[in-house]
């Protein structure tokens, strides 16, 4: 990932967010992401989120399980060591079903589960740059991406204007990282610059 | 808005046609099954008036869960599924006149415990009789109708009752806690009724010598999935002539999920029942799926498979689908006659033993559905399509899943 230019500004209020990220999208700026203490309903629409795949994905890891089960149990039974238990068929598709289920369950869920920390960048030991120390507590983050046809002088005015308060400016890696927040990121040692306007 | 609804002159037509329909196959059936072919008609009847009168019952469910679970979603409609149980007391009346003529009819081939003859030569039977006998039958019977009618009943009149009262909190909380009361008691008697004894003594007895303990949660599931879909097809159908202001795809979209867990949750039951029989693989028991499974039925049985399990769970998977007017319409009448057809293999094997073309069967279910459009529309102008006084009802406005 790379490291890029960040303008950050901090919400009080839902009330004050919600209008605040669609002026953003209509003045065109590139929203990075915005950080809630609670699921907003509605806001990933305001946003311009789209729909996401991961229940596609989870069919896809089903059907995975599912196929798996099934020719698994099936060549075990009529190919590999077939056995005589209590008179039944060597391809006993009754008995097969729950394991078929619990294999089609444990694959969608674990696969969703790797799938959706994998799309939403989490995973043990793995980093992401804290924008703001109270972003994990109970005040409403936006962050907005500094690009090449932005001018950071001008979002930070948006900003304070649409209503954000300890507006800043960072520069900072947008991905995930493996590391030590003490060593390489320091969001609680780092005195943030305000530039309340 | 329009709250109040008027029967359109299509609806009333339709309803009266599909009576007809009804009425008409009726009395072929009189004429066409006589001596000893009137099993089939007595078949057919039991497994009409008993599916219809389970899947309209199923709308008292409906309501009783949702104010159990305090749910609020469901307020903007509730209404329709009030309107659909209020055909309860109707069908209840048609099931008992039925099920009495197969028990002092004097006929037993549907219930041939009814015959003291059989129940003396067979050690099954005498060992049964404390529990399937006539007297019994009948006063679990009318218990059990008595009782649904009475909460039926009870729950649309506090409801419509409900209507006159005001907006204040302390309302508010007495109308939620005897909502709370009738619909606690009612869960307790549908739970004893259509979750153990009714579709054993009604259904099951009809092969007297088998027993499944799955088989009344596997009418439940059934009766129940096709109770949803009755309520989206009604919902629907409000909302494309312009009632229901509130009710959006949002509810819509629960409905389907509805009908989707519930569709799966009967292939649970159906596989559940079948494995533990395949597996013990007892005369006793396998009995009963012989003729389903290895006999003529078999295709039926794996279509009911295929249209109830199959069917929906690839429908109803997409979220556009649930949320979908014309879809959602599409697969609640596909479950419906799905589930139809399940009764029908429930009730027919054991009593007409050979699979025909259900043309008689199908024209009764066409007559009950046209009752049932005709009684439910009936209901839904006596009164105001939103409960206005109920406190849920933001929540189900603001609805959003």
């Amino acid at each position: 990932m790379a490291v890029k230019k960040f303008v950050v500004g901090l919400f009080d209020d839902e009330a004050v967010l919600f209008p605040a990220v669609k002026k953003v999208r209509t003045a065109g700026y590139k929203l990075h992401d915005v950080y809630t203490p609670f699921p907003v309903h509605g806001l990933d629409h305001a946003m311009g989120l789209r729909e996401t795949s991961l229940h596609t994905a989870g069919f896809i890891y089903g059907i995975t399980g599912t196929t798996t089960a099934l020719s698994f149990m099936s060549w075990i039974f009529n190919v590999d060591w077939p056995l005589n238990i209590g008179g039944k068929p060597h391809f006993p598709l009754p008995a097969f079903i729950p394991i078929t289920f619990e294999l089609t369950v444990l694959f969608a869920a674990v696969g969703m589960v790797y799938t959706f920390c994998y799309l939403c960048q989490l995973m043990p030991f793995v980093k992401k740059h804290i924008f703001h120390p109270r972003q994990t507590d109970d005040k409403f983050v936006m962050v907005i991406e500094v690009t090449e046809k932005t001018n950071a002088e001008e979002v930070k005015s948006f900003l304070a204007a649409a209503g954000a308060q300890d507006i800043n400016e960072q520069k900072a890696e947008a991905g995930w990282w493996f590391g030590r927040w003490d060593k390489d990121d320091e969001p609680y040692l780092r005195k943030i610059q305000t530039t309340n306007a | 808005m329009k709250d109040q609804f008027v029967v359109p002159a299509r609806l009333k037509k339709t309803s009266f046609v599909l009576m007809g329909v009804g009425l008409l196959t009726l009395l072929i059936g009189l004429v066409a099954f006589r001596g000893e072919h009137s099993t089939r008609f007595w078949a057919g009847l039991l497994q009409n008036s008993s599916f219809f009168l389970l899947i309209t019952l199923a709308s008292t469910f409906f309501i009783a869960a949702t104010t159990l679970a305090h749910g609020g979603w469901q307020i903007a409609f509730r209404r329709v599924p009030e309107a659909i149980s209020m055909a309860v007391p109707v069908l209840a009346a048609i099931l008992f006149v039925v099920v009495m003529i197969l028990v002092f009819g004097g006929r037993d081939d549907i219930y041939h415990w009814v015959n003291p003859h059989h129940v003396a030569e067979d050690k099954i039977l005498t060992w049964k009789s404390a529990f399937l006998n006539k007297g019994f039958f009948t006063i679990a019977t009318i218990i059990t109708l008595g009782l649904w009618v009475f909460f039926t009943v009870r729950l649309r009149k506090m409801s419509i009752e409900e209507d006159g009262w005001d907006l204040r909190p302390e309302t508010g909380r007495k109308l939620l806690w005897r909502n709370t009361v009738v619909c606690g008691g009612f869960l307790v008697v549908f739970t004893l009724s259509v979750g153990s004894t009714t579709p054993w003594i009604w259904l099951m007895s009809i092969d007297a010598h088998w027993f499944s303990t799955m088989y009344s949660w596997y009418t439940f599931a059934s009766t129940w999935v096709s109770g949803l879909a009755l309520i989206s097809l009604f919902v629907v159908y409000l909302k494309k002539h312009g009632y229901l202001t509130f009710v959006t795809e949002e509810h819509l979209h629960d409905l389907g999920k509805f009908m989707f867990a519930f569709s799966i949750f009967w292939t649970y039951l159906w596989f559940s029942q079948y494995m533990l029989i395949w597996y013990a693989n007892m005369p006793e028991e396998t009995e009963y799926f012989q003729p389903r499974v290895w006999g003529q039925w078999r295709p039926i049985f794996f279509l009911n498979l295929l249209i109830n399990f199959i069917t929906p769970l690839l429908f109803l998977m997409k979220r556009d689908t649930k949320r979908n007017y014309t879809a959602v319409v599409f697969i609640a009448i596909v479950i419906i006659f799905g589930h139809w057809l399940d009764f029908w293999q429930m009730v027919s094997p054991g009593t007409v033993k050979d699979l025909v073309f259900p043309w008689f069967e199908f024209g009764l279910g066409l007559g009950f559905v046209g009752l049932i459009i005709f009684l439910v529309a009936n209901q839904l102008t006596k009164a105001a399509l939103v409960p206005k006084n109920h406190p849920y009802l933001k929540e189900s406005i603001v609805h959003h899943t």
